[in-house]
């Protein structure tokens, strides 16, 4: 064989472990990438809108949809009636969720009926001709408002339950009793909600579908027609943002769309305006945690007795892992001796509450580290000496027990912290802020060093399962399919890489391939930052597969030991020959070598009773910690970011580029849900936050000014994950308490440090303020 | 007269004709031409996803704006040049430089923000070689990214400042002589153009006279400039508009002159054209115009418009009513100029007669020994609306008293507002701490604000207040007020 005719490298482009670029960065710097809205429609493809109740809680006495009939364009209008399979769009399976409403309203929002139209423009317009009756019927829309009206939960609550946390609350020298407000948050995907649904012969439909869950989406369409779910393909090549938002609420839309192309038997698209979607489409849940904590003169806990109650919305939706996560979170990284956690779903008048990034989990952390704030000024010592008392220990310790009665067996927190301590100066800083503080009569600064442990798994043992497809074709070029959706986070660049590396070929030989339910089926929603770590060993699986079958050939055809088969980059050594990788793979095809493979993986080890309240539900855990100085003006409440470190634990990073994007975004993500970004909904029970104009995401400038992001290199998952890397998709936005925190800091200086702050979230100006103003009258 | 209007869209000349008053840019952009490089977000102005690049012929010759394309109407294009993502990379498909940087740099991840960020940072990269941190995050300020938390945009900005390859590459500076020509070979057409479409009309007059005419005889029409309130009337509200008269070509209507007496600044002066005038007059009212909307908002948007419309939470009042400005209201016959105060005479009604516009508006320059300070106060930084803003302008006698002060605040009322019982309690008074601490309350007998989703009313009645104190402390020379960047950095 010619030798000359190829080059040799000494590695290949695009390993595992390599910092490479998006493998769509090209394509969206110029504009190239197509999102659905940009695919080119098929002709007389139609528009939808949405009719929208204007009651929070009402019976539907009379619905007059003439005006929206006759209204120019208008091709038909769909009701709950229309629905020729199930008016339904619950995916709990508990029939909660009417894709439709037809009896009555149980939200400000709520979708009553939906227009067909030639144009998006006359679908909106007619949407707003509708005469709706109403009776209406008491409503709530918070916490409070559903604890006073004996407001039913929507799910079954979980307790969590070690030792005897009530005999040893008493028992223990000291006490606090108290109680946090946290708020939601809205998703804010630059790219909203999508569908759009192309009618095909006899059942069957094509929905691309801009989804977290292409398989949930293709269960939905096919439950909402009626008919087999082998008659419904959905595909999604990508989103522009998801953050859990796209994870159930994408179903409407598509069931809606899809519903109207099988009627007209035309392609329909539907694409709501930004402030239907925000009104629509459920947001991270708003919590109300009472705690008591009990513990003693050395900040050492006790014991902890706290409630998670949750503003759920009127159906249940996602709210049971939702707040099943918060409570496996209400530890943070600290070990209760004793612990009863018990979670509150309440139902409320609002659109129902979803997945958003960290699930319920950072939550749960915000009241641990609120319960660690209390004892630090109640013994006037730093927040930070009494999180490293309270730290998990190490094996072998009697301090790994987690209250799911989980142990801790990986934990690299103690020397997260420490290193992060270290390299961002925190004690001399500390010292310099207090300093500063004490001859600042407005300004005032804080500082705080906050630790993240995040459990990695699904806790519904069943969603930790993928699968991929691998393709080789003649020419040696690879077709990659796996069941994980790309919205940005790069999970499709690295299961690539995973891929190449197997092959050991150039990664622009792997053709990365939308996400369809038609070649690769059940799969999970890309979800709890579980993408990579499923759909990585699932391609992994698939490529491996291959490559046996591969060997195998070389061995028959060159007759020798498998030993002698090695794959080099681009090519591979067979006995003494060196024999390029398309050569190859083309011998294999002429030797009839089967080259294509699915491939399967399911997480180890996990198992879960939440009846019991005990069991693994997470393979393992992701660390890490931010330290934050922020500074803030007494007068008026407002503030500023002045400098973040970050420490975060990817273990082995498949992408250390694609890490770190995540963590940045994710930390920036986490500080606007505990700061600017706030829902506010009227004495109607409407939301009166609902486009960007009203609803105030991070920007640019509210980034820390001074921002150094760092992993921990020396990590690598104790567990056998793909690469040994870990998730990266939720823990970081946990980071960003270190902001609210240092915020509380600079807030209880006007009280000498002596009084917590006990700051509710979102720390918008208002609230801090008013915090300021509080603890001047108690200093 | 033309029932057709003239643009320049990447390369191409575009003549329209067939369009309705309220059609936008980018559905333009997206529907009819398939340019799907530019992205909706948010149909507001607020997200930034449909930013393009507007160019058109100033006094300091051509000048690339970037600007909102979700709320700019097409009967505001005549007579310029259009420029969308796809006219950035190079003839062979190198990326252009920006493009590149953002690349390198990790700027992207979901990559729906992604064109209108590259977008902006062309916008920037055209005007500024060398952009401080304070200048990017400026120019980013109207631009929202969900995923990478900005630091790799950022640095994207601050690495491409420096890359300017042969300007044969870049497509607007290869291009720029022959554009210029196009674009005054389009304005030297004069003559109004109407343009109708089922009924409904853009008129885009040749003149402020041919303007003042046309409001004579049709005082209903709706009056554009910028379109950033307008706009949101059609994406969000749904309004029919049934004739629009452009005005933001008119430059005879965006003049800043400065003399001794004080500033006069046209009623199409953009915020960014206003903004360099203003901040070297009048350095804390500069601060304030950095911080209204987004960089393509302050291209579009006018101080004019901001009065016109008449908001109670419109930022320019406060200080302008603080600083005494006059507004000068124009007919087809004849002019009258009114205290700009008593222009807002409750919510939602303006001091204008049916045929009257807003045509400039007078800032006298604060005296020598005066404190002049605008603050706003809101929940995020920039680019969001008030929560209230107020203004402060103050000068003592030799004795240490005060010898005239006004105070205006937005946000606390139905219209922006002086806290007169406030003034009248100061006035005369020595300018100490015990004063403002007694003279305080006093500001709720001037307002009785509401609450809603941007503050409560005990928040805007403590705030307004404290900035008092705050006003009294900076006087004093302690600066008190938080800011990313210092003057110098800036």
């Amino acid at each position: 064989m010619d030798k000359s005719t190829f080059t040799t490298k000494p590695i290949i482009n695009g390993p595992m472990h390599a910092p490479l670029r998006h493998d769509s960065a090209h394509k969206h710097v110029t504009g190239t990438a197509d999102y659905i809205d940009d695919i080119p429609e098929p002709i007389g493809t139609l528009h939808m809108g949405l009719g929208l109740s204007d009651r929070a809680h009402a019976e539907l006495v009379s619905i007059d949809l003439s005006a929206v009939e006759t209204a120019p364009g208008v091709v038909c209008v769909l009701t709950g009636e229309d629905i020729p399979g199930f008016n339904d769009v619950a995916s709990t399976g508990r029939h909660d969720e009417p894709l439709l409403a037809t009896k009555d309203v149980q939200f400000h929002g709520q979708p009553i009926f939906a227009v067909v139209a030639e144009t998006r423009d006359q679908a909106r317009r007619a949407a707003r001709l509708a005469r709706i009756q109403y009776r209406d019927l008491p409503h709530w829309t918070d916490i409070d408002g559903a604890r006073d009206n004996g407001a039913p939960l929507v799910v079954e609550p979980m307790v969590l339950k070690r030792g005897e946390p009530q005999t040893e609350i008493e028992k223990a020298p000291l006490r606090i009793q108290g109680s946090m407000s946290i708020g939601g948050q809205e998703h804010f995907y630059l790219e909203g909600q999508i569908a759009l649904a192309i009618p095909g012969e006899d059942e069957d439909i094509i929905v691309w579908s801009s989804t977290q869950h292409p398989s949930e989406v293709q269960h939905m369409v096919a439950h909402v027609l009626g008919i087999a779910n082998n008659a419904v393909e959905v595909r999604t090549r990508r989103m522009g943002g998801g953050f859990g938002g796209k994870e159930t609420q994408g179903n409407h839309f598509a069931a809606l769309a899809a519903v109207a192309a099988k009627k007209l038997k035309r392609a329909v698209k539907f694409r709501p305006d930004r402030d239907e979607d925000m009104t629509v489409t459920g947001k991270r849940h708003d919590f109300r945690v009472d705690y008591d904590v009990a513990f003693d003169e050395d900040g050492r806990i006790h014991a902890v007795d706290a409630t998670y109650a949750a503003r759920c919305g009127f159906s249940a939706d996602l709210s049971g892992p939702v707040t099943d996560r918060a409570l496996f979170h209400a530890d943070s990284s600290y070990f209760y001796p004793h612990v009863h956690l018990t979670s509150q779903p309440l139902k409320t008048h609002t659109v129902s509450n979803t997945a958003f990034r960290g699930f319920g989990g950072p939550q749960g952390v915000l009241g641990a580290e609120r319960m660690i704030e209390e004892i630090a000024y109640a013994l006037g010592k730093d927040p930070l000496e009494i999180r490293k008392l309270n730290f998990y220990g190490q094996q072998g310790s009697d301090r790994t027990a987690t209250p799911y009665h989980q142990e801790v067996e990986d934990n690299v927190i103690a020397r997260i912290v420490e290193e992060l301590e270290s390299s961002c100066d925190y004690q001399a800083r500390r010292q310099a802020i207090i300093d500063f503080n004490a001859n600042s009569p407005v300004i005032r600064k804080g500082i705080a060093l906050t630790p993240v442990k995040f459990g990695i798994s699904f806790t519904m043992t069943a969603y930790n399962q993928a699968g991929a497809l691998v393709h080789i074709y003649q020419d040696g070029s690879i077709h990659l399919n796996h069941g994980g959706t790309e919205m940005g986070q790069g999970l499709y660049t690295k299961v690539a890489q995973v891929v190449a590396d197997t092959f050991q070929v150039d990664i622009d030989r792997v053709k990365i391939t939308a996400t369809t339910t038609g070649k690769v089926p059940n799969t999970s929603a890309t979800a709890a930052s579980s993408g990579s770590d499923l759909n990585g060993m699932a391609a992994y699986d698939a490529a491996r597969q291959i490559k046996e079958r591969l060997i195998d050939f070389a061995c028959r055809q060159w007759e020798v030991d498998r030993s002698e088969v090695e794959f080099l980059p681009n090519r591979l050594r067979i006995g003494g020959e060196i024999v390029p990788f398309d050569t190859f793979v083309r011998a294999a095809y002429y030797g009839r070598v089967h080259l294509s493979a699915a491939g399967f993986y399911k997480t180890p080890k996990i198992h879960w009773d939440r009846e019991a309240g005990r069991g693994r539900p997470f393979y393992y855990f992701s660390y890490g910690a931010a330290c934050s100085e922020v500074s803030i003006d007494t007068l008026t409440g407002e503030y500023l970011v002045d400098r973040t470190d970050i420490l975060h634990d990817v273990g082995r990073s498949l992408n250390p580029a694609l890490d770190i994007g995540q963590i940045e975004g994710g930390f920036v993500q986490g500080m606007g849900w505990l700061t600017t970004e706030e829902l506010w909904w009227d004495a109607k029970g409407r939301l009166r936050t609902h486009a960007p104009s009203t609803y105030k995401i991070p920007l640019a400038s509210d980034r820390p000014k001074e921002f150094n992001v760092k992993l921990a290199e020396w990590s690598e998952n104790a567990e056998p994950t793909i690469g040994r890397s870990k998730a990266v998709g939720e823990p970081p936005f946990v980071l960003a308490i270190s902001v609210f925190e240092a915020i509380s800091m600079a807030v209880a200086s006007v009280a000498d440090y002596t009084v917590c702050p006990r700051l509710d979230a979102p720390a918008t100006p208002e609230r801090v303020l008013m915090a300021v103003e509080r603890l001047k009258q108690m200093g | 007269m033309s029932e057709a209007i003239r643009f320049i869209l990447n390369a191409e000349e575009v003549t329209l004709g067939d369009f309705g008053p309220t059609e936008t840019l980018l559905d333009y952009l997206r529907l009819k031409r398939r340019l799907t490089g530019t992205k909706e977000g948010c149909a507001e102005g607020d997200c930034g996803a449909c930013t393009v690049l507007v160019g058109r012929l100033t006094e300091h010759g051509l000048r690339y704006e970037s600007v909102n394309a979700c709320i700019r109407f097409l009967g505001s294009l005549h007579g310029t040049h259009v420029v969308t993502v796809e006219h950035l990379a190079g003839r062979d498909g190198a990326l252009h430089p920006v493009q590149q940087a953002m690349v390198d740099c990790h700027g992207s991840q979901c990559g729906f923000c992604t064109p209108g960020f590259v977008m902006s940072l062309y916008g920037l990269w055209l005007s500024n070689d060398a952009p401080t941190r304070a200048e990017i995050e400026s120019a980013l300020q109207g631009n929202l990214c969900r995923c990478t938390g900005y630091e790799p945009i950022v640095k994207a900005a601050e690495q491409v400042a420096a890359n300017r390859p042969s300007s044969l590459f870049d497509p607007l500076e290869r291009d720029r002589i022959q554009i210029m020509a196009k674009l005054w070979s389009i304005q030297s057409e004069n003559g109004t153009i109407v343009v109708t479409k089922d009924g409904a009309r853009s008129i885009i007059p040749a003149s402020v006279a041919a303007f003042a005419e046309v409001l004579a005889e049709e005082p209903k029409a709706t009056i554009v400039a910028g379109a950033t309130d307008v706009g949101l009337w059609v994406t969000k509200q749904m309004r029919q508009l049934d004739a629009v008269i452009f005005i933001n070509h008119l430059t005879e209507l965006q003049s800043v002159e400065v003399d001794e007496n004080g500033i006069t600044i046209g009623a199409g002066v953009s915020y960014s054209q206003a903004l360099d005038k203003i901040a070297d007059e009048i350095p804390a009212f500069g601060r304030l115009i950095d911080r209204i909307g987004g960089q393509q908002v302050r291209n579009m948007g006018t101080i004019g418009g901001n009065i016109a419309n008449g908001s109670p939470i419109g930022d320019t009042p406060p200080p302008l009513i603080a600083l005494g400005a006059e507004l000068t209201l124009r007919t087809h016959s004849g002019r009258r100029t009114i205290p700009l105060e008593d222009f807002f005479l409750s919510y939602g009604k303006q001091d204008r007669l049916a045929g009257e516009f807003v045509e400039k508006v007078f800032v006298p320059r604060p005296r020598d020994n005066s404190h002049f300070a605008v603050y706003k106060i809101s929940k995020r930084r920039d680019e969001d609306i008030s929560a209230l803003c107020g203004a402060f302008n103050l000068r003592l006698d030799d004795e240490g008293k005060v010898a005239s002060i006004r105070i205006a605040f937005g946000g606390m009322a139905g219209t922006p507002k002086r806290a007169s019982h406030v003034e009248q309690a100061l006035l005369g008074q020595a300018w100490s701490w015990g004063v403002i601490s007694a003279v305080r309350d006093a500001f709720d007998q001037d307002y009785q604000p509401l609450s809603d989703w941007r503050a409560s009313a005990e928040y805007r009645s403590l705030t307004a207040k404290n900035l008092l104190t705050r006003f009294f402390l900076e006087t004093a020379g302690q600066g008190h007020e938080l800011r990313r960047f210092e003057l110098e950095e800036a």
